[in-house]
C-alpha cells in the first residue's frame, strides 16, 4: 500500500530493465541491458541486425520472457503490463486481418478481451477519430486490400491507439514504405506523439529517421545484443522535414554513423 | 486552344471504337466456348445421321432432346432422390470434415490418432467401398448420404487444417499483446482465415458429391439417377441414357455455381 503511493507521486518510468537478458535455446539475444525510459520519452533504437533492437521490445511486450535480470513496465511485470493494455504494438507488416475494414480493424482490440473486463476504461479517442487523426477520413470502410501500403500502416497505429496504450512500441514500421510515406508518416507519429503524450520506443535501420524522431537514440551492439550508448539529441521540436539538412542534424546522424560502425 | 480542341475532338472518337472493341473482345469471349459447343453438337448430329448410326449405339441430340421434352416427369422423379442424397452427403461430409480439422488444429494427438485413418479411407476406391457401406446401411438414402459424404470428407479436412494454419505468426503475436482468448483467436482470426481455403474444397466437394450419390445408386437403389443410367443402359434407351447424363453434371455444376456465389459474396478480400 504504502508502496503504491510512493510510486503514484514520484515521476514513474515508462520502463525499466536492470541486468536483463534473453536467450533462445544456446543464443544469446540480450545480455544484460540496463535501461530507464522515462515515461512520456521518443525513443529510437538504432544497431546492427543481431543487436536484440527487436528482442527487446519483444522482452518489454511479454512476448519472450527474460532469461535474466528484471524488467518492468511502468513499475508492473510485464505481464500486468499487458493485461492492462498498457502498451500496444505495430508490427513492419501492419497485419491488419483483411477481411475486415478500416475501422472495423481499428475496433479490433476492442471486442477482444471484452468478457474478461482487459479493456481499459473508455473516454479516449473513438475509433473514428483515430482514423481521421491518421489523415484516413473517408477510408473507413475500405478492406486492406484497397489500401495502399502506407495507408495499411497508418491503419495499425490508429489501432494501436485505440486502447490509450502509454507506451507504443514499434518494430520498423516504416521499414518497407518509399520515403515520401516515410517522411509523411514520421511527422505524423511526431504529432501523435505530442498530442496524446504516449511513449515511443522505436526501432529502425535508417540513422536519418533515429535522429528526426527521437530525442535519445539508443544503440545496441551484437553477438550478443548489449548497451553500446544512449546518444541524447538535442534538437528542437516541432522538428520539420527541412530540419534534415541543418548542420546540426548532420553532425548527429555523422556521429550515430560512427558508433554503429564500432558496434 | 485551338490546339486542345482539336485534341479533344480526336480524342472523343477514339473513345467510341474503344468501348466497342472491348464489349466485341467481350462477347468473343462468351461466343467461342458456346459456338465451338455447338459446332460439335452440329457434326455430333450430322455424324449420326450420315453414317446411319442406330439409335441405341449412339443417339443423335435431337433424340436425346426429345427426351427432355417428353420424359421429364421420368427424369425429375429420378434427379429428387440424386438432388438430395448429394445435398446431404455434400454437408454431412464437409461438417464432419471441418469439426475433425479444428480438433486437429487444437490437439496434435488428435491429428497423430486419426490423420492415418483419413488417408487409408481416402485411399480406398468408392466403388469398392461402395458395397460395403451398402452392406451396412441398407438400400435405402442413407447409405448414398455415407457414400457421398466420405467422398466429399477428406478434401475438406486436409484444405481446411491448411486454412486454420495459415495465420501469420505476427496475426498471433498481435493476439497474444491484446491477450486474447483461445477462442477469441478462433473465432476473430484463425476461421476467417481459412475461408478461402474452405472454399475451395467446397468447390471440389460441390462437384464430387453428386459424383458419391451416383456410385451408391449404382450399388443398389431403384431411383435415383444413377440407377437410371444403369436401368437404361441395361434397356438400350441410349437416348434416356445421354439426358441422365447431361442431368447429372447439370446438378454438378447447379451445386458448384452455388457454392461460388456463395464464396464471391462471403469471402470478400
Amino acid at each position: 500500500m504504502g508502496l503504491a503511493a510512493t510510486s503514484a507521486v514520484l515521476p514513474q518510468k515508462a520502463a525499466v530493465l536492470r541486468n536483463a537478458s534473453v536467450r533462445f535455446g544456446n543464443f544469446t539475444a540480450i545480455e544484460d541491458l540496463s535501461l530507464e525510459i522515462e515515461d512520456g520519452a521518443f525513443w529510437s533504437i538504432l544497431g546492427p541486425s543481431g543487436c536484440g533492437k527487436s528482442t527487446l521490445l519483444r522482452l518489454i511486450s511479454d512476448l519472450v520472457p527474460a532469461a535474466g535480470g528484471a524488467v518492468e513496465v511502468l513499475g508492473k511485470s510485464t505481464e500486468a503490463a499487458r493485461l492492462a493494455r498498457e502498451f500496444a504494438f505495430v508490427f513492419q507488416d501492419p497485419t491488419l486481418l483483411p477481411w475486415r475494414s478500416a475501422l472495423k480493424n481499428v475496433e479490433l482490440p476492442l471486442e477482444i478481451g471484452k468478457s474478461r473486463n482487459i479493456r481499459p476504461s473508455a473516454g479516449g479517442r473513438t475509433p473514428m477519430e483515430l482514423l481521421e487523426l491518421v489523415g484516413l477520413k473517408g477510408r473507413e470502410d475500405a478492406l486492406p486490400h484497397e489500401l495502399s501500403g502506407g495507408m495499411r500502416q497508418r491503419v495499425a497505429i490508429a489501432r494501436a491507439l485505440v486502447c490509450q496504450p502509454k507506451i507504443l512500441l514499434m518494430d520498423e514500421p516504416f521499414g518497407a514504405l518509399d520515403e515520401i510515406t516515410r517522411d509523411h508518416l514520421n511527422l505524423q507519429l511526431l504529432n501523435i506523439w505530442n498530442e496524446t503524450g504516449v511513449t515511443v520506443l522505436f526501432v529502425t535501420h535508417s540513422i536519418p529517421e533515429a535522429v528526426f524522431l527521437g530525442q535519445k537514440v539508443l544503440m545496441l551492439k551484437a553477438r550478443p545484443g548489449r548497451l553500446k550508448e544512449v546518444v541524447d539529441i538535442d534538437l528542437p521540436f516541432p522538428r520539420t522535414i527541412r530540419d534534415r539538412e541543418s548542420p546540426e542534424f548532420i553532425r548527429y546522424a555523422a556521429k550515430l554513423r560512427e558508433i554503429l560502425e564500432e558496434c | 486552344m485551338s490546339v486542345a480542341q482539336s485534341r479533344a475532338s480526336a480524342a472523343a472518337p477514339e473513345a467510341e471504337p474503344a468501348n466497342a472493341s472491348r464489349w466485341a473482345e467481350r462477347s468473343m469471349k462468351a461466343a467461342l466456348p458456346i459456338g465451338t459447343a455447338a459446332a460439335l453438337i452440329l457434326t455430333w448430329e450430322l455424324g449420326v445421321r450420315i453414317f446411319e448410326v442406330p439409335n441405341y449405339i449412339a443417339p443423335a441430340p435431337s433424340d436425346v432432346a426429345m427426351v427432355f421434352v417428353h420424359q421429364m416427369p421420368l427424369l425429375m422423379r429420378n434427379f429428387w432422390p440424386t438432388f438430395y442424397e448429394s445435398i446431404l452427403g455434400f454437408l454431412a461430409g464437409n461438417i464432419a470434415a471441418i469439426l475433425l480439422a479444428v480438433a486437429f488444429i487444437h490437439s496434435r494427438s488428435a491429428e497423430r490418432a486419426f490423420f492415418p485413418i483419413a488417408v487409408f479411407i481416402n485411399t480406398i476406391p468408392v466403388l469398392a467401398m461402395a458395397p460395403i457401406l451398402v452392406l451396412i446401411f441398407g438400400a435405402g438414402l442413407t447409405a448414398k448420404v455415407v457414400i457421398a459424404a466420405l467422398i466429399c470428407f477428406f478434401p475438406t479436412l486436409v484444405n481446411m487444417v491448411r486454412g486454420l494454419q495459415s495465420v501469420s505468426p505476427q496475426a498471433l503475436e498481435l493476439a497474444r499483446i491484446l491477450s486474447a482468448s483461445k477462442s477469441e483467436v478462433f473465432w476473430k482470426i484463425r476461421l476467417p482465415s481459412s475461408l478461402p481455403f474452405l472454399f475451395s474444397a467446397l468447390k471440389i466437394a460441390a462437384t464430387t458429391c453428386v459424383i458419391g450419390a451416383i456410385v451408391g445408386e449404382w450399388v443398389g437403389a431403384d431411383k435415383g439417377l444413377g440407377a437410371l443410367i444403369l436401368d437404361s443402359t441395361f434397356n438400350f434407351r441410349s437416348a434416356v441414357l445421354y439426358a441422365t447424363v447431361f442431368l447429372s453434371s447439370g446438378l454438378s455444376v447447379l451445386l458448384f455455381v452455388t457454392v461460388s456465389v456463395a464464396e464471391r459474396l462471403i469471402v470478400r478480400w
